[in-house]
C-alpha cells in the first residue's frame, strides 16, 4: 500500500483538515504543517472541549496513519506508558525450564527476558515501524500526570528512543507525528514546551462554529443552527466560571434536535442548559428572565443581520 | 539568493531580540527554529508568516498578544524598533551597583551560617531550657512591626535559614518499599533469577510520597504594610526550598510573581516582586481578588493536593456574601486553606470584623504569623497534621 504523502503546503493541509470534516483555522493549519514538515511534536493547548484531541485523530484518519494513544493521569508510570515485561509467562517458562532440568541461569535470564515477554505500551509502539507510515502518538492531558513523567517524556521526544534495561534501547526509524494535549490545570514545564510547536486553540468565532455545527450535526434545520450557535457566542461573554466549549454546542445542538425543537425559546433553553453549563452557580445565574433576555437579545441581532 | 537569506536572518534575530525585551524567552534555538520554519513554510502571505512565526516564539497562550504587538510594530515600521532595541541595549547589562550589595549579602550570609544549623525543634528546646533572654530570643518573640531596620535584616537571615521539612502526601505512583503491600513482581523475578529460579525472594512496592504544592496569596494592601516585606522573604526561602511553590499578591488586584520569586538572590527576587505590582500598601479587595484567582487560576494550579497560605488580616470593608462565596469555593479546591493572620497575635483578638467572621467558617486553620517564632511553628505546621489548637471548627465546637 503505497504512503499518504504529508500536505505540501500550508493551503493543503488546511484541506487535508477540512476533507475530514475539522473546520480548522489557518493559524492551526500553519502550524500543524510546520509540525508535520520540521518532524516537532505539536503541543496544543485550550480550554476542555474545543476539539485538541479530535485533532489528533482526524490526523492519523486523513493520513491513514494508526493512532496511539496514551490518556494522562496521575500515576502513569513506566509500566502502563513504555512497556511490562508479561510476568505470567515469564514464570512459566522459568518453571518449564527448571521441569526440563535446564539449569544454565544465564540463559534462563536471557531467554525471559527477550522481546516475546514484553508488553509494549503506547510510547513503545510508537516507535516501531508500521507498514502505514509512523503512526500519529496522541499524549492526551499531560497535565494530569505529574513533573517525573514530564522529563522522561523530554527525553522521548528529543531522540525519539527508550531504554530497556534488560533489553537495550529500541528506536524508532522514523519519528512518530506527537501531538501534545493540555487542559492547563498545571503549567507544563518550559523545557518540554521548547521542544514542542505551541498552539493555543481558542473558542471559535461565530461562523467557524456555525460550520463546525453543520459538519457534525448534518441534520439540523438551518434557524436552530443559526440562533445555537449566537446563543453559545453570548453565553461565552457572559462571567461564567466555565464557558460553554464547542463539544457542548455539539451535545446541546443534538439534544435539541432529537426533542424535535426547530427554534429556540425560553422553556426549552432553561430545561436543557444543563447539557451546556456544568457549574451548578453558572446554572443558577442564568435564571429564566435572564435566558430570556438573552435569546430576546440573540432574535433581535440574527434578524438584523438577515 | 544568498543576501536576501541574510537578510532575513538579521531581521528575525532583532525581531527574536525584541520578543525578549518584550518579555517572551526566545532563546537562540528558537531563532534557527523559525528560520527553519520560513524556509519550509515557504511563505505567500502576511497571515502565514505572522502565524509560522508564531508556531515558533510563542510558547504561552499569554504571550500571544505580547508577540502580536511586537510583530505590528516591527514589521510596520521597523526602523523604529531597531531604535528601540538600540537605546535599551545598555540596561539589558548587568549594572555594577547591584552586583555589590548581592554578594556583600552572600559574604554576610557566609559568615553567619555557621551559627545555625539545628532544626527548629532543637532550637525551640535549647530556648526553654536556658531561659535567659539572648538577643536571638528577644527577635524570636518582637513582633515584626516593632523591629528596628538592624532586627529586621537579623530576621531576614533567620527566616532564610529556616530549615522546611518536607511535607508529604502520598501519590498514585507506587516505588520499592520494605514495608509496602504490593509484590513487585519485576524486582521479585529479578531476585529469583539471581538463584536460577528456586527460590522466590518476594520484594514489595509502597505508594510513593511527594510534597504537595503550596499556593500563597500574600494580602499587600496598606494595614499589612509592615509585614508584607517580611513574608516575601518567607515565602522566596520556602520556594527555593521547594519546587512547586506559586506565588500571588493583591492589594485590589491579584498578581502572580511565581516567577519573579524563584530568582536565586532575595533582594532581586523582591526587587523583580515589586517591579511587577501597581498596588503596593493600597486598599484590599479580599473578594475581587479572590474571585479573580478562582477564576483565572485555581483550575491551573490547585491541582495534585495543594495547600494554600492565604496570608491576610481579614479587614475587608466590604464584606458581603461575594466574599463568603469566594473562599467557600477556595476552600472547596484546596486540599487544605490556612490563613495567617499577623492580628492574632493580640490575645484579646476577637473575630469582630465582617471579613474575618465570614473567611474563619472555610478555613482549615488559622494560625499567627507576626514574628520569627510564629514562623516556626507555621513550618512545622506544613510538614504534618493540621494543629488541633489552630483548628476554627473544634474551636466553635469547644463553645458549643
Amino acid at each position: 500500500m503505497p504512503l499518504k504523502p504529508l500536505p505540501g503546503s500550508i493551503d493543503a493541509t488546511l484541506d487535508l483538515l477540512a476533507k475530514a470534516d475539522y473546520v480548522g483555522d489557518r493559524s492551526l493549519a500553519t502550524v500543524l504543517y510546520l509540525a508535520l514538515k520540521m518532524g516537532r511534536p505539536l503541543f496544543l493547548e485550550g480550554e476542555a472541549g474545543v476539539g485538541k484531541t479530535e485533532i489528533a485523530k482526524v490526523l492519523s484518519q486523513a493520513l491513514g496513519r494508526r493512532l496511539i494513544r496514551l490518556q494522562c493521569y496521575e500515576g502513569l508510570d513506566i509500566s502502563s506508558a513504555v512497556y511490562e515485561w508479561n510476568y505470567g509467562a515469564q514464570m512459566i517458562a522459568i518453571r518449564l525450564a527448571e521441569a526440563e532440568r535446564e539449569g544454565d541461569r544465564e540463559r534462563v535470564e536471557h531467554d525471559v527476558f527477550s522481546g516475546k515477554f514484553l508488553i509494549k505500551r503506547p510510547l513503545l509502539q510508537a516507535l516501531e515501524p508500521d507498514t502505514a507510515g509512523p503512526p500519529v502518538l496522541l499524549i492526551d492531558e499531560i497535565d494530569r500526570t505529574d513533573e517525573a513523567f514530564e522529563a522522561f517524556l523530554l527525553e522521548v521526544l528529543a531522540d525519539f528512543q527508550v531504554t530497556v534495561p534488560e533489553l537495550g534501547t529500541v528506536k524508532a526509524d522514523h519519528p512518530p507525528i506527537v501531538v501534545v494535549t493540555s487542559n492547563r490545570t498545571r503549567e507544563v514545564h518550559d523545557a518540554l514546551k521548547r521542544r514542542c510547536l505551541y498552539h493555543w486553540v481558542g473558542y471559535p468565532n461565530a461562523e467557524r462554529e456555525l460550520k463546525i455545527l453543520r459538519a457534525k450535526v448534518p441534520g439540523i434545520p438551518k434557524k436552530l443552527s443559526e440562533q445555537v450557535v449566537a446563543f453559545v457566542q453570548a453565553l461565552r461573554k457572559e462571567d461564567l466560571f466555565k464557558s460553554p466549549g464547542v463539544a457542548e454546542t455539539l451535545d446541546w445542538a443534538g439534544a435539541l434536535t432529537e426533542l424535535d425543537v426547530v427554534a429556540l425559546d425560553p422553556a426549552t433553553v432553561s430545561d436543557t442548559l444543563g447539557v451546556l453549563l456544568k457549574y451548578q452557580d453558572d446554572i443558577t445565574r442564568l435564571d429564566g428572565t435572564k435566558v430570556k433576555a438573552l435569546l430576546d437579545e440573540v432574535k433581535s441581532d440574527l434578524r438584523a443581520a438577515e | 539568493m544568498a543576501a536576501p537569506e541574510g537578510r532575513l536572518a538579521e531581521n528575525i534575530l532583532y525581531f527574536a531580540r525584541a520578543l525578549r525585551t518584550a518579555g517572551i524567552p526566545v532563546g537562540p534555538g528558537a531563532v534557527l527554529d523559525a528560520l527553519e520554519a520560513l524556509s519550509v513554510a515557504r511563505v505567500g502571505s502576511r497571515d502565514d508568516f505572522y502565524w509560522t512565526l508564531h508556531a515558533v516564539f510563542v510558547k504561552r497562550h499569554e504571550h500571544t498578544l505580547l508577540f502580536d504587538q511586537a510583530f505590528q510594530i516591527f514589521f510596520r515600521k521597523r526602523g523604529y524598533i531597531e531604535k528601540l532595541i538600540a537605546s535599551m541595549l545598555p540596561s539589558t547589562m548587568p549594572g555594577p551597583p547591584k552586583a555589590a550589595p548581592a554578594g556583600a549579602q552572600r559574604i554576610q550570609d557566609a559568615l553567619f551560617s555557621g551559627l545555625d544549623e539545628r532544626d527548629p525543634h532543637k532550637s525551640e528546646v535549647e530556648l526553654d531550657a536556658r531561659l535567659t533572654v539572648s538577643d536571638r530570643e528577644v527577635l524570636q518573640k518582637k513582633d515584626f512591626a516593632q523591629m528596628t531596620a538592624a532586627e529586621i535584616r537579623a530576621a531576614k537571615d533567620a527566616i532564610a535559614r529556616l530549615a522546611l521539612p518536607l511535607d508529604e502526601v502520598r501519590t498514585r505512583r507506587l516505588a520499592p518499599s520494605r514495608h509496602g503491600h504490593l509484590i513487585d513482581i519485576r524486582r521479585t523475578l529479578r531476585a529469583s533469577m539471581k538463584a536460577g529460579g528456586a527460590v522466590i525472594d518476594l520484594k514489595y512496592l509502597g505508594p510513593r510520597v511527594k510534597e504537595p504544592p503550596i499556593v500563597a496569596l500574600l494580602d499587600i494592601s496598606g494595614s499589612m504594610s509592615e509585614y508584607t516585606r517580611l513574608f516575601l522573604h518567607f515565602l522566596h526561602a520556602v520556594t527555593d526550598a521547594r519546587k512547586r511553590v506559586t506565588t500571588f499578591l493583591f492589594g485590589t488586584r491579584l498578581t502572580n510573581v511565581s516567577r519573579a520569586i524563584r530568582q536565586r538572590d532575595p533582594d532581586e527576587a523582591l526587587a523583580a516582586c515589586s517591579a511587577n505590582v501597581a498596588d503596593w500598601s493600597g486598599g484590599t479587595r479580599i473578594a475581587s481578588s479572590l474571585r479573580a484567582f478562582n477564576k483565572q487560576w485555581a483550575r491551573r494550579v490547585l491541582t495534585q493536593g495543594a495547600v494554600v497560605l492565604l496570608i491576610t488580616d481579614g479587614l475587608e470593608r466590604d464584606a458581603d456574601d461575594t466574599l463568603a462565596f469566594e473562599i467557600d469555593r477556595l476552600h472547596r479546591s484546596c486540599r487544605r486553606l490556612i490563613w495567617l493572620n499577623p492580628l492574632l497575635r493580640f490575645h484579646g483578638f476577637e473575630a469582630r470584623a465582617k471579613g474575618v467572621q465570614t473567611i474563619l467558617p472555610h478555613v482549615d486553620e488559622l494560625r499567627p504569623i507576626h514574628n520569627l517564632e510564629s514562623m516556626t511553628d507555621l513550618v512545622r505546621a506544613l510538614s504534618g497534621a493540621p494543629a488541633k489548637s489552630y483548628d476554627p471548627k473544634s474551636m466553635l465546637r469547644r463553645v458549643a
